[in-house]
Parts: structure tokens; C-alpha cells; sequence
């Protein structure tokens, strides 16, 4: 057994604080700007919520970016029609990503394995591909929903005055743009963990449990598993569709791409990269993919050379044509490589990293347990 | 009635490239038990093995323009040309059907070291780790294709004598008017005969006999002394063949790009989930069946009573044939249900 050093509100403290002060201790990494920093709290809300389903159930959902799609045009259709508020568009992403998670959910859940993920697929798909041809009228098609100037905006209209240009979104005054954005989707990223943190140590969250180990045996001793699965399945759409509406309250349009297989695949990569089933890992594999994204897609030759330079020519010349491959466009290579690399050696994702880290010191350094045990518990 | 045969020759056509790639999928699950999403790749890395081959057969020389006087011109001459004349010139514009000869070892050899470098790890890990490490390769074969070839769809023409349209209607003696490019059905009749191959050798020879009998009991075969094993390995090799050939013949319909086996992989897979995990006769008749049924909700007669049916019918379909047929359409029972 492991020593608990930390309980649950030691670890939800440090969490909070770990989060809240993001803009400072990623500064050296040079991902302290507000953008990037919203994306890390946005995509952590999405693998927390895609984690409740597949970590705890076992459950492979590839439909989860139909809910992210969802939420967001429900948010931006709460800013055309009512008011430019936050909070009002976040409660219509979430209810509307519930709605139909309850429905895709019902009729998914009836079968498992292989044909639940493809039936979720199947529901995305349908949604993407009506999203971009149907639905137009509601969905804007290819290019995407965005404001305009004729909106409605019934509420704003009553007790605001119209402005000049198109209204930003706001939380009663406050621009929901740069570190207000983030910290408004870091309120909420500590919220829907603390959430989790609460699912995972309740009576549902181990009936969950119980049904990834054995779901037969479950269903021997009389219980019903269904509706457990659908709660756990309704909840992680809604998580989805608040990090979609969030998306939608930092830069308010909303576009079908959104909604892609694509989308849903990159959920399940943070989820597997950080480590499935763990509270941290999620958020862990969420950042990482986003950091990598937006830090190794922006290196390109010439910062190659510069960091190269002190190599000889012919030398350097290779390095860069080598490591170019990686970065700037190519950087999915990275990512795909460091996948096959995680799935392979690490199946417990950078979570079980850091245990066995952790192990490895606490073997060589026996004295100094109480570090080791520190690491232990921070990454479970 | 000339639309409707348009169409499903067009489904036909849909749905034999999907069969394809189906097929090839559920060998590979019926017999290894591993979900492979990397499969979509080697499609993909076929429709490559003709490009480059293409590529390697129209290596030229700069040769000096002589009709050109006023100041030295000069044109690129493949070296086929400068060696053979005109039967380098045909050689070249046979390109397409050469390369499947082209790329058969190539693609044994794909198989072959994806199977014994990475998948045999992964036998006895669950369903989600190998979907989820196949993906992973999928996506690092889809960067190297797009590094070496860049990302625009390479477009690579038939041999000029199957360039044109047959003129279907007078064969069956219903006018001029039905016309259907001469490169769709030599594919249809190409995947037929794939298709008719493979059940072929799984039921007619002795090799394919074991390979059956592995399918069904893995573990009473191995204790009859038989390396199981080793025919797996060739099973997977032999889907391998079998889509990256299918990649190679459908490149004239649609120039190839590094995204293509991603594109397919999604549908094929429903394919294989609505033909029933680990059955090939359902996922044959399964990617006929949803490549005809989404050729048809493409007529515009359907389109005007349920506008935007063409997207989703697909899915529709499997949504439906999933919910009321368990195991899909000819699927057994036990399969991929944990």
C-alpha cells in the first residue's frame, strides 16, 4: 500500500493552485500566452470528461467531438440570440451536448465492445456530415457559424446599447479574451475536477469500475447496468459540450470541423498519452498534446539553424533536413511516433512514467521517502 | 432506368473498393484477433507504390531540343524512350497495372515487418491498446508518405486504351446513352477476381484449410504440431497484398494522396462492423451492399424527398443493421464483445 501522504483536498488544493498559476510556471516553457493557455484548460475539461466514460467503463467512445461540436453551436447561437454573457451560452452548450449524449448514448449503449465505438462513430459522422449539408441553416455549412452585426441579441438589447463593431463576449463586463478567458475556463477546468475527484470515490464511480472488470458479473448479481453506463456516458458529453461552449466563449465561432472523427481521435490520445483511468492524466495528456502543438508547429528551418549553428555545416545541414521532419508541418509524426512509443512501453501513459520514476528514486534514495511518496500521490 | 444502372454500377464500383479493404481487415481480425487501424495505411501505401513506380519509370535525361534552332532548348527524355523507343513509351503508359506487380513484394515486405516488429506484441493486450497503437503507426505512415510526396493528390491516368468510356447501353441493348469509364469496371472485374482469390485459397487449398481451422480454434491447431503462427503472419502479409493492390488500381479514379487510407479506414470499418467481426463473407457483401445503398441515396429523385440522406445513409444503415442484428450481418457470436 501506498503511504497517503496527500488526501483528497490536499491533492484538489495543489490542483487549484497548480492550475491558477499556469501563466507563471509555464512562462519558461514559453507557453504562458493567454491563447494557448485557454486551449490547455478547454482541452483538459474535454479528457476529464472523455476519461469519466472510457476510463472508468472501459468504454472506447469515438463520437465524443459530436458533443464538443454541439456545445459550441449551441454557445454561439446563446450569443446571436440572447446576450453576449458567458454564462448563459455555457449552460446551453452543456445542455444541449446532454441532450444528445442521452440520445446517441441510449441507443449506443445497448451494444459493446468494437460495435459501441463504431455506433458512436457512426453517430458523429452523421452529425459532421449534416452539420455541413443539411443543416446549414442552423450550422452555417463550411464556413463556420460566426456573429454578426444583424444578430438579435434580445437581452443585451435591452439593457445594453448597441456599439459600434461586433460585441466581444463577456461575463458581466468582463472581456472573455486573454488571461480573463483563461482564468474564467480555469474556474471551471478546477470545478469539473473537483467533479471527477468526487466521481471517483463514489459508490458510482466503483459500480463504473466494477463494470470495466467484469460487466457480466455485475449483471449476475441483479444489477442493472445500463443506466450507470448512460449517467457515465451523458456525463462526459457534458463535459465535451461545456469545453466546446468555452471554445466558443474565447473565439465565438463555431465550425463543423469541429465535430470530425479526427476530433474524437485526439481525445483518446490525451486521454491514453496521460494515462487512462488516473484523476491527473487526462489533463497531463491534454496539455502535452496541445504544448506540442502549438510550440513544435511553430518552429520551422530557420529556427532550426539558428539552434543548430554551433554544429559544422555539412553537419548542421543534416541535423536540420533530420529534425525537420518532426516539426513545423510534420509534427503528427511526432506525435504518432511518441504514441506508438507510449501504447507500447508506458500503457498506463505518462502517469505510470512518473510512478515508476518515482519507484526508481524511492529505491535508490530509501532515506528521502517523504519526496518520492510527494510524487507518488501528485500523479495518481 | 439508365440512372438507376449508372448508379449501381457506380455502388458496385463503391463498393468493391470498400469490400477490398474489408476483406483484408477482418482476415486479419478473424485470424491474428488484433484491430488494425493501420490498415487504411497500406491502401494508402499502394496507391504510393504507384506513384513511385510511375516515378521511377519516367526517370529522364535532359536531351537538347533539335527542332528548336533560335537558342538551346532542351526537353526531359525518359530513359525508357532513349533505350526502347516506342515499347518505352508503353511500358510507361502501362504504368498503373505494371505497378501491381510492382508493389506485391513490397507490400509482402510491409506486411511482414509491420506484423513481426510490432503487432505480435500486442496478441494478448486488449482491443482499445491495439486499435490505439495501430492508429498510432497510421498516423507516423501517413506523415512519412506526406514528407516524402508532399500533400497534393498525385494524379496518375489509366493506359490510354481503357482512357474512355465503354458504351454499356448497347452491350444490354439499351441505347447510346449509357456510358461507364472503362477504367471503373476493369476494377470491378480486378476486385472480383481479389476477391474470388482469396475465398479461394482459404477454402480450396491446403494452406487455407489450416488458416481456417486456426480461425475457429488457435490453440487445438498448435497442439497439432502446426505453426500456427507463421501462416498468421502470412495471413496478415497476404491482407496487406490484397489492400495495397486495391490502393495500386484505384488510383485512377482517385489520385492519391496521404490521406486517402484515413478516409477509407473510417468507412471500411463500419463495413467489417456491419458484416459481422471476423466474417469474410459479410464483409463482402456488407461493402457491396453500403457502397449500392449510398450510390443510390445519391440520385437526386431521393435527395429531393430526404434532402441530405447521400451523407448519412452509410452510417444510417450500420446504425440500424447494429441495433437489430447484434453481431451484424453474418457475424458469430463471442466475437469482440468483451
Amino acid at each position: 500500500m501506498k503511504q497517503k501522504l496527500f488526501n483528497d483536498t490536499t491533492l484538489f488544493l495543489t490542483f487549484a493552485a497548480a492550475i491558477l498559476l499556469m501563466p507563471i510556471w509555464l512562462a519558461p516553457l514559453g507557453a504562458s500566452y493567454p491563447d494557448l493557455l485557454q486551449k490547455f484548460a478547454i482541452y483538459g475539461i474535454f479528457a476529464i470528461g472523455y476519461n469519466i466514460l472510457f476510463g472508468l467503463t472501459g468504454y472506447l467512445s469515438f463520437g465524443h467531438a459530436a458533443f464538443l461540436g454541439v456545445g459550441s453551436y449551441a454557445a454561439v447561437w446563446s450569443f446571436k440570440l440572447f446576450t453576449m454573457n458567458a454564462i448563459p451560452a455555457v449552460l446551453f452548450g452543456v445542455f444541449f451536448a446532454g441532450v444528445l449524449a442521452l440520445i446517441i448514448g441510449y441507443l449506443s449503449l445497448r451494444r459493446s465492445g468494437i460495435y459501441f465505438s463504431i455506433l458512436t462513430l457512426a453517430f458523429a459522422q452523421m452529425s459532421y456530415n449534416l452539420a455541413y449539408s443539411v443543416l446549414t441553416p442552423i450550422t452555417n455549412g463550411e464556413t463556420g457559424l460566426q456573429l454578426t452585426l444583424q444578430d438579435p441579441r434580445m437581452i443585451d438589447a435591452m439593457f445594453i446599447e448597441v456599439g459600434e463593431g461586433l460585441p466581444i463576449t463577456n461575463l458581466f463586463g468582463i472581456k472573455m479574451s486573454g488571461y480573463s478567458g483563461f482564468y474564467f475556463c480555469a474556474v471551471l477546468l478546477i470545478i469539473c475536477f473537483y467533479i471527477s475527484l468526487r466521481i471517483f470515490r463514489s459508490p458510482f464511480g466503483l459500480m463504473l469500475r466494477g463494470i470495466k472488470s467484469n460487466q457480466n458479473r455485475m449483471n449476475y448479481t441483479g444489477l442493472n447496468t445500463r443506466p450507470y453506463m448512460l449517467a457515465a456516458f451523458v456525463i462526459s458529453g457534458m463535459f465535451a459540450g461545456l469545453a466546446g461552449s468555452l471554445l466558443a466563449v474565447t473565439d465565438p465561432l463555431a465550425g463543423a470541423e469541429r465535430m470530425q472523427w479526427t476530433a474524437s481521435g485526439e481525445v483518446v490520445l490525451m486521454t491514453i498519452l496521460g494515462g487512462v483511468g488516473t484523476l491527473i492524466g487526462p489533463i497531463l495528456g491534454a496539455g502535452l498534446i496541445k504544448y506540442f502543438e502549438n510550440i513544435f508547429s511553430s518552429f520551422n528551418n530557420n529556427i532550426l539553424h539558428d539552434f543548430f549553428s554551433f554544429l559544422p555545416d555539412t553537419l548542421e545541414n543534416i541535423v536540420v533536413q533530420v529534425t525537420g521532419l518532426f516539426v513545423g508541418g510534420g509534427w503528427h509524426l511526432t506525435l504518432g511516433l511518441l504514441f506508438v512509443i507510449v501504447v507500447v512501453y508506458l500503457p498506463g501513459g505518462i502517469v505510470e512514467g512518473f510512478q515508476r520514476l518515482a519507484r526508481l528514486l524511492s529505491r535508490k534514495k530509501q532515506p528521502d521517502k517523504t519526496s518520492s511518496s510527494l510524487k507518488n500521490q501528485s500523479a495518481e | 432506368m439508365d440512372s438507376i444502372l449508372i448508379q449501381l454500377l457506380n455502388g458496385l464500383d463503391k463498393g468493391a473498393a470498400y469490400a477490398l479493404i474489408a476483406l483484408g481487415l477482418t482476415l486479419v481480425f478473424g485470424t491474428l484477433g488484433i484491430v488494425n487501424f493501420a490498415h487504411g495505411a497500406i491502401f494508402m501505401l499502394g496507391a504510393f507504390c504507384a506513384v513511385t513506380f510511375r516515378k521511377l519509370l519516367t526517370l529522364s535525361e535532359k536531351v537538347q531540343d533539335p527542332t528548336v534552332t533560335l537558342f538551346a532548348a532542351y526537353k526531359e527524355v525518359p530513359y525508357l524512350k532513349i533505350w526502347f523507343g516506342d515499347t518505352g513509351l508503353m511500358i510507361i503508359d502501362y504504368a498503373v497495372p505494371l505497378s501491381i506487380l510492382f508493389s506485391i513484394p513490397i507490400m509482402i515486405l510491409v506486411g511482414y515487418v509491420m506484423e513481426r516488429g510490432l503487432i505480435r506484441h500486442f496478441y494478448k493486450r486488449p482491443h482499445a491498446d491495439q486499435i490505439l497503437v495501430t492508429f498510432g503507426l497510421a498516423i507516423v505512415i501517413q506523415e512519412l508518405i506526406k514528407a516524402a510526396f508532399g500533400a497534393n493528390p498525385i494524379p496518375q491516368p489509366p493506359p490510354d486504351i481503357v482512357s474512355g468510356s465503354a458504351n454499356v447501353g448497347l452491350w444490354l441493348g439499351l441505347g447510346e446513352a449509357l456510358v461507364y469509364p472503362w477504367w471503373r469496371l476493369m476494377y470491378l472485374v480486378f476486385s472480383a477476381v481479389m476477391i474470388f482469390g482469396v475465398f479461394s485459397f482459404l477454402k480450396y487449398t491446403t494452406y487455407g484449410m489450416v488458416v481456417r481451422a486456426g480461425m475457429w480454434d488457435r490453440e487445438t491447431v498448435g497442439l497439432l504440431g502446426i505453426n500456427i503462427e507463421r501462416r498468421f503472419t502470412i495471413v496478415f502479409a497476404l491482407a496487406a497484398v490484397v489492400a495495397g493492390v486495391a490502393g495500386v488500381m484505384y488510383t485512377p479514379i482517385l489520385p492519391p494522396d496521404y490521406h486517402m487510407g484515413m478516409d477509407f479506414l473510417v468507412l471500411s470499418f463500419v463495413v467489417v462492423v456491419v458484416g459481422g467481426m471476423g466474417s469474410l463473407g459479410g464483409a463482402v457483401a456488407a461493402g457491396f451492399l453500403l457502397g449500392i445503398v449510398q450510390s443510390f441515396a445519391s440520385m437526386n429523385e431521393i435527395k429531393d424527398i430526404f434532402p441530405g440522406i447521400d451523407q448519412i445513409i452509410i452510417y444510417l444503415v450500420a446504425v440500424v443493421i447494429l441495433l437489430t442484428r447484434p453481431r451484424g450481418l453474418m457475424g458469430r457470436a463471442g466475437v469482440m464483445e468483451d
